[in-house]
C-alpha cells in the first residue's frame, strides 16, 4: 500500500498508530461531503434556472387585449413592427390560448361564450426603451397594455432564489456541522493518544510537533472521506441527472456546467480544509490546557 | 542537602537551584514545602524517602511537568518563574527523564523511541541512525532495535527508556526509581550506565528506596524527603556521611 510506504518512509507519522479508515473522521467527512455537494448541485442548478428564465424574460413583452376589443391585435401588432426596435413580434393564437386555459376549466375552455384576450410576444432590441413601444400600441388600439414579461416571473424569480439561498444555507450548515463533529474527533484523538502526547511533551515536544502529528492524520483520513463523499455525490447527480433539468424549468441546457462542476470540485477541497484548519485550533487549545 | 553548603560551593555552577519552593495540587495541602537547594554541574545526587514523601513531585518540578506554586526554579541559569510555557520545550530537550513506569511508546520499535529526542531535536535521519545503533549498543539491546516494548522484558524496557533518556547527551538527568523492576545485577548495571553519564558532565539526579544501589555509589550526594520538606541537617546523610557533622555522644 503506499499510504504504508509513506508512513515507513516518514517516522514522524509513525509516531502514531496505523488504523484503517474507519475513525469518524473519515465517515463523517464522507457523509457532509456527500450531502453538501448534493446541495450545493440543486442550489447550482437553481440559480442557472433562474438565470435561464430571467434571461428569457429580459427585452420580452406581452401586448394583451380584452376579449371584448381583441380583433384589435392586428393593429396593435403593426404599430409596433413599425418601430426600429422591435425584433420580432408574435400574436399568441387563440386556440393556444384556449388550450392553454384548458387546463383549469376543461372542456369550457372551448366555449364560444368564454372572454378570452388577445394576445401577443413582443421581443425589443437588448437596451431599447419600451416606453415608444408602448406608446405606438396604446396610441391605435387604447385598451391594449403593455407589459414586461419578467415582472410576470417575478414571483417565480424570487422562490428561486429564495431556494438559492435556503442551499448555500444548507451547506454552510452542514460545513459548521463538520467542523464540530472534527472537534469532537480531534479531541478524541487527543485523549487516545494522551500518553504519548505526554512523553512526547516531556522530552521537548513543541505542541506544533504534535500538532503536526493529528493534523497529518485527519487530513488523510478527511480527504479519504471528502472524496468517498464527492464520489456518492456525483454518482447521486449522474442519477438524477434528468430531474434536476426538469427543475432547471424545462430549458434546453444542462442544469449544470463545467463552471459548476469546478465549483462542486471546491466542496471536499473546502471539507478537507475546514477539517484540518478546525482540527489544528482545536488541538492547540487543548494543549494548551497542558503544562 | 545543606543549603549555605551547597550555595557556598556550588552556586556558580548551578544546574539547578530551587528558592523556597512550595507545591500543592489543586487546593489539596502542599506537597513540598520550603525547598532551598542549588544541585551542581556533574554532580551525582540520590533522592531519598519514604513513599508519599514528596520525590516524584520533586522530579516532576525538575524535568518540568509541574510548576512551582510558590518560590523560584532557576534551570541552567534561567529562571522559570515566568517563563512563557511556549519556551519549555528547549528546557526539557536539556534534560533526560527515566520514569518509574518507563513510558516508552508501545507501537514504536525500541529504535524508534531511543531516536525520539533526536527526531524532536530535528536531527537529520542519518545522525539518528549512528547515534540510536550505539545508543542501543551501549545498553547491550544492539540485536533489539527492532522490537516493540510489549516483547521486551522489564529490564530490556528501562534499558530503552534510559537509552531515550541519555541519547541528546542531557545537561541534566532524571531517574525515578530506576531499579524498582529489575534485579540487583541489572541495577549494578543502570548505575553503572548513569556512572558514564555523569563522567561526561551530566548531573544526575535518581530517586531510589534502594539502600543497595547508594551504597554502590560512594561519591554521591543524599537529598532526603520527609512529608515535603527536605530534611538533613547535620549532613550526615551525606554519601560517605561527614562525621565531622555529627554530634558524637559518649
Amino acid at each position: 500500500m503506499i499510504w504504508e510506504r509513506l508512513r515507513a518512509g516518514n517516522p514522524e507519522a509513525r509516531l502514531l498508530p496505523a488504523e484503517k479508515l474507519h475513525g469518524p473522521t473519515t465517515a463523517v467527512t464522507a457523509i457532509m461531503t456527500f450531502a453538501m455537494v448534493v446541495v450545493a448541485a440543486a442550489g447550482l442548478a437553481l440559480a442557472n434556472a433562474a438565470s435561464a428564465v430571467s434571461a428569457g424574460a429580459e427585452n420580452s413583452y406581452i401586448i394583451q387585449i380584452p376579449a371584448a376589443a381583441a380583433s384589435d391585435l392586428p393593429k396593435a401588432v403593426a404599430a409596433a413592427r413599425s418601430l426600429p426596435q422591435v425584433r420580432s413580434i408574435t400574436p399568441v393564437p387563440q386556440s393556444e390560448m384556449r388550450d392553454a386555459l384548458k387546463r383549469w376549466l376543461g372542456e369550457a375552455a372551448e366555449s364560444a361564450d368564454l372572454p378570452v384576450p388577445a394576445m401577443a410576444t413582443v421581443e425589443l432590441a437588448p437596451g431599447s426603451d419600451p416606453a415608444p413601444v408602448e406608446a405606438a400600441v396604446r396610441k391605435r388600439v387604447a385598451e391594449a397594455s403593455f407589459a414586461t414579461q419578467s415582472s410576470e416571473l417575478k414571483p417565480v424569480l424570487g422562490s428561486l432564489r429564495a431556494l438559492q439561498w435556503l442551499a448555500l444555507s444548507l451547506v454552510l450548515l452542514m460545513a459548521s456541522a463538520t467542523a464540530a463533529a472534527i472537534v469532537l474527533a480531534a479531541r478524541g484523538a487527543l485523549n487516545t493518544h494522551r500518553s504519548t502526547v505526554e512523553i512526547m511533551h516531556g522530552i521537548g515536544a513543541t505542541d506544533a510537533q504534535v500538532t503536526r502529528l493529528f493534523e497529518r492524520k485527519i487530513a488523510g483520513d478527511s480527504i479519504a472521506g471528502a472524496l468517498l463523499g464527492t464520489a456518492g455525490g456525483a454518482i447521486v447527480l449522474l442519477l438524477l441527472g434528468s430531474s434536476l433539468a426538469a427543475a432547471a424549468g424545462g430549458l434546453e441546457s444542462a442544469p449544470l456546467g463545467f463552471a459548476d462542476a469546478g465549483i462542486l470540485a471546491l466542496v471536499p477541497l473546502g471539507a478537507v480544509v475546514i477539517a484540518v484548519a478546525v482540527a489544528r485550533s482545536t488541538l492547540l487549545r487543548a494543549l494548551r490546557a497542558n503544562l | 542537602m545543606r543549603k549555605d553548603a551547597a550555595v557556598g560551593r556550588h552556586a556558580l555552577a548551578g544546574v539547578v537551584q530551587f528558592e523556597s519552593v512550595g507545591l500543592r495540587y489543586g487546593t489539596g495541602a502542599e506537597v513540598l514545602r520550603d525547598l532551598d537547594f542549588t544541585l551542581s554541574k556533574g554532580s551525582f545526587y540520590f533522592l531519598t524517602g519514604a513513599s508519599g514523601a514528596g520525590k516524584t513531585s520533586l522530579l516532576k518540578l525538575l524535568y518540568l511537568a509541574q510548576r512551582p506554586t510558590r518560590g523560584r526554579i532557576r534551570l541552567f541559569g534561567e529562571d522559570l518563574s515566568d517563563l512563557p510555557r511556549d519556551a519549555l520545550p528547549d528546557f526539557r530537550r536539556r534534560i533526560g527523564v527515566v520514569f518509574q513506569d518507563f513510558r516508552l511508546i508501545r507501537h514504536l520499535s525500541a529504535y524508534d523511541n531511543v531516536a525520539l529526542p533526536l527526531r524532536i531535536a530535528g536531527r537529520s535521519e542519518e545522525e539518528i541512525g549512528s547515534a540510536v545503533r550505539e545508543m542501543l549498543d551501549w545498553v547491550g539491546l544492539g540485536d533489539r532495535a527492532g522490537a516493540r516494548p510489549a516483547t521486551l522484558s522489564g529490564g530490556e524496557q528501562q534499558r530503552v527508556a534510559i537509552a531515550r533518556a541519555v541519547i541528546s547527551q542531557p545537561e541534566l538527568l532524571v531517574a525515578d526509581e530506576p531499579t524498582g523492576n529489575v534485579d540487583f545485577e541489572m541495577a549494578k548495571r543502570l548505575l553503572h550506565l548513569f556512572n558514564a553519564m555523569n563522567g561526561f558532565g551530566t548531573t544526575v539526579v535518581v530517586a531510589t528506596h534502594d539502600l543497595g544501589l547508594i551504597a554502590a555509589h560512594p561519591g554521591a550526594e543524599i537529598m532526603r524527603l520527609d512529608s515535603g520538606a527536605l530534611v538533613d541537617p547535620t549532613g550526615s546523610l551525606r554519601n560517605p556521611p561527614r562525621l565531622d557533622r555529627i554530634e558524637v555522644r559518649p
